[in-house]
């Protein structure tokens, strides 16, 4: 156990040190995600209600992830250091635990700057929307860090994984706005906190399969 | 060490590897040849279980942690400096005295000066070298290694030949396609040809 | 000898689901009552037993990849994949039928409110991207274990979709479109006929394709050692 969580925080650490050296996926997470706000101004008519916005800050949120997925495994697929990783007697979801822990990082640095530029532009951020917001990450980068590993091995890759990933986040969108606007917003935590264990439990016990042979 | 039994591989469509047979002990050395294309990475790839094979058997008496491979490319994160590099990997082997054995290392391929710079600012020589520490890192007993003068000088050479001159006990297998350039050492020798 | 058996079992299986389906609609037609309001109401004879036949082909898909991961015997990779190609083809004649029928009863070919409909049309999105994964990943052991993966997602992925549809609704707009007509034991037996020919049509067309797709690779087999 011990072991296990060492490897998977050397393995995280190393995410976070090749961005902070490269700073290819933050900077283009954080213009992309203010970007969408503003274009989104301009594509609801005016009095829309506040519901329209809230599922518009969703939308922007999913996009600006798919960007970070689509990076993930950029670093291991060239010159295919996955295969160093792989040789490597770590346990194999130790990999996956340390990708998804750093998108989790990536994806909370982003939405520091798109939540309070929500609420200057449109509507005050709600506690429910941050837990909202908190949960809906872990599952998409659960999920999203499978996916990339995923297309890494395929062609077109960059243009696959949004398609892989779009039907499985259709239902972190129905938690996410539904804890965003709902009376109830409890439920659709709840209903966040559920897919995120379904989908964590199954991604870590797949990750060897997309890898390996 | 390693036995094979009519082991093939394909790629989609693509037959790379067919009907090979190996059976070396432990300690031996086994030299693989052949021309480009005839399958010598596919081969060392099948070795250290990063595919398997379509047809045919293979069994490796050496888990993960006791095999130590020098691939084609050097396996190594190029934002990160080579020093970094080794740390993670000698935290994911778990290699005892980690610091020390990676400071002798690094002495040893001259890449002491440059440890830490960034991977990608290393000359493809020092690369190499790099990926030889990696290789090493963890003092497997199954050393794999893929034309492993790729890129390197007199003095990389010399080192390399140094390092499989010193190891008792230790099975290697290597594919080139300078078999000239190790000597005497290798005790088997395997020629693919192209299928 | 292998070959000509399955095929007989698909002749076999294609027989009697030309005979179920034929008598299901004829009870359907002749037989069972109308449901009280809904004119179109007989469409359901064919596009409930359709998507039911969808689920179990996308569950039988799952169930083989779950075995590929198991074994890693490679002829689940293709049983696998001709299993949820039949549920996609079920799943385009769920959404065909259950516009039709949005359609006679309510005016509109498509509606947000009608649950299956829209669980369909996630699940086609999904499917089709399972395909898109297929096509773009070169063929070999690494792309059969990752569709299986992929596979047992879209299991997991269907009850907490329909789940999340549900949820949707509370806060999209509240459901003011019922359906709920009182089903007679006459209906019933009709249904449950009906549904047994899309069983059998489903699992005869999953034969055919499948010993289609061995065919071709055995040919090709063949043609490499001749090569």
């Amino acid at each position: 156990m011990t072991a296990y969580l060492s490897d998977v925080a050397a393995l995280t650490r190393k995410d976070l040190l090749v961005e902070l050296r490269s700073r290819d996926t933050v900077p283009a997470m954080l213009l992309f995600v203010v970007g969408g706000l503003v274009v989104f101004h301009f594509a609801l008519a005016e009095d829309s209600s506040r519901l329209a916005s809230a599922g518009m800050l969703w939308i922007a949120l999913l996009f600006t992830a798919l960007l970070a997925l689509v990076r993930s495994f950029v670093a291991e697929r060239d010159e295919a250091v996955i295969d160093g990783l792989l040789l490597a007697p770590c346990d194999r979801s130790a990999i996956w635990l340390g990708k998804t822990l750093s998108v989790v990082a990536f994806l909370a640095l982003a939405e520091l700057v798109a939540l309070p530029a929500f609420a200057l532009f449109y509507e005050p951020v709600t506690w429910e929307l941050v837990a909202g917001v908190a949960l809906a990450n872990i599952g998409i980068a659960a999920v999203g860090t499978l996916l990339g590993a995923m297309a890494a091995a395929a062609r077109a890759r960059e243009l696959l994984l949004p398609l892989l990933f779009m039907p499985l986040a259709i239902p972190l969108i129905v938690g996410g706005v539904g804890a965003t606007l709902a009376e109830d917003p409890g439920r659709y935590l709840g209903f966040l906190a559920l897919y995120d264990l379904i989908f964590a439990i199954l991604s870590w016990a797949s990750f060897e399969y997309v890898v390996t042979e | 060490m390693i036995r094979a039994r009519g082991v093939g591989r394909r790629f989609g469509e693509k037959r790379v590897l067919a009907g090979v047979d190996v059976d070396i002990g432990d300690g031996a050395f086994l030299l693989v040849t052949g021309p480009n294309g005839a399958g010598k990475t596919t081969l060392l790839r099948l070795i250290a279980r990063l595919i398997v094979p379509t047809t045919g058997e293979i069994h490796v008496a050496a888990d993960r942690s006791r095999i130590g491979f020098l691939a084609h490319e050097p396996l190594v994160y190029r934002e990160l400096t080579p020093l970094e590099n080794l740390e993670l990997y000698g935290r994911l082997y778990r290699v005892r005295e980690r610091r020390e054995r990676i400071g002798m290392l690094l002495e040893r391929f001259g890449l002491w000066d440059a440890r830490h710079e960034r991977t990608d600012e290393l000359s493809r020589g020092m690369l190499q070298r790099l990926a030889l520490c990696r290789a090493l890192l963890h003092e497997p007993e199954l050393l794999l290694l893929d034309e492993p003068f790729t890129a390197l000088d007199a003095t990389g050479a010399k080192l390399l030949l140094d390092e499989l001159n010193h190891q008792q006990g230790r099975t290697i297998v290597v594919a080139s396609h300078q078999p000239e350039r190790f000597g005497e050492r290798p005790t088997a020798r395997l020629s693919l040809a192209p299928t | 000898m292998s070959t000509s058996l399955r095929n007989n079992g698909a002749a076999l299986l294609s027989l009697l689901a030309a005979a179920l389906l034929v008598a299901g609609f004829a009870l359907a037609f002749f037989w069972a009552p109308e449901a009280q309001g809904d004119p179109a109401f007989r469409i359901f004879y064919l596009h409930v037993p359709v998507a039911l036949t969808a689920y179990a082909a996308f569950g039988w898909g799952g169930w083989k990849a779950l075995r590929l991961l198991w074994t890693r015997d490679d002829r689940y990779d293709l049983e696998s994949y001709v299993a949820i190609h039949m549920g996609v083809i079920f799943g385009l004649l769920t959404l065909v039928t259950g516009s039709v029928w949005a359609r006679y009863t309510w005016g509109v070919w498509w509606t947000w409110d009608e649950r299956q409909l829209v669980l369909f049309l996630v699940l086609f999105l999904f499917y089709s991207a399972y395909f898109m994964l297929r096509f773009s990943t070169p063929a070999g052991p690494r792309r059969a274990r990752t569709s299986a993966v992929y596979a047992l997602f879209g299991v997991a992925l269907i009850p907490v979709s329909f789940l999340a549809i549900r949820l949707a609704e509370r806060y999209i707009h509240p459901v003011v479109l019922t359906r709920d007509p009182k089903i007679e034991s006459e209906m019933l037996l009709s249904f449950f006929v009906c549904l047994g020919g899309t069983l059998a049509l489903g699992g005869a067309l999953y034969l055919v394709e499948l010993a289609g797709k061995r065919a071709d690779a055995r040919l090709r087999e063949l043609r490499e050692l001749l090569a």
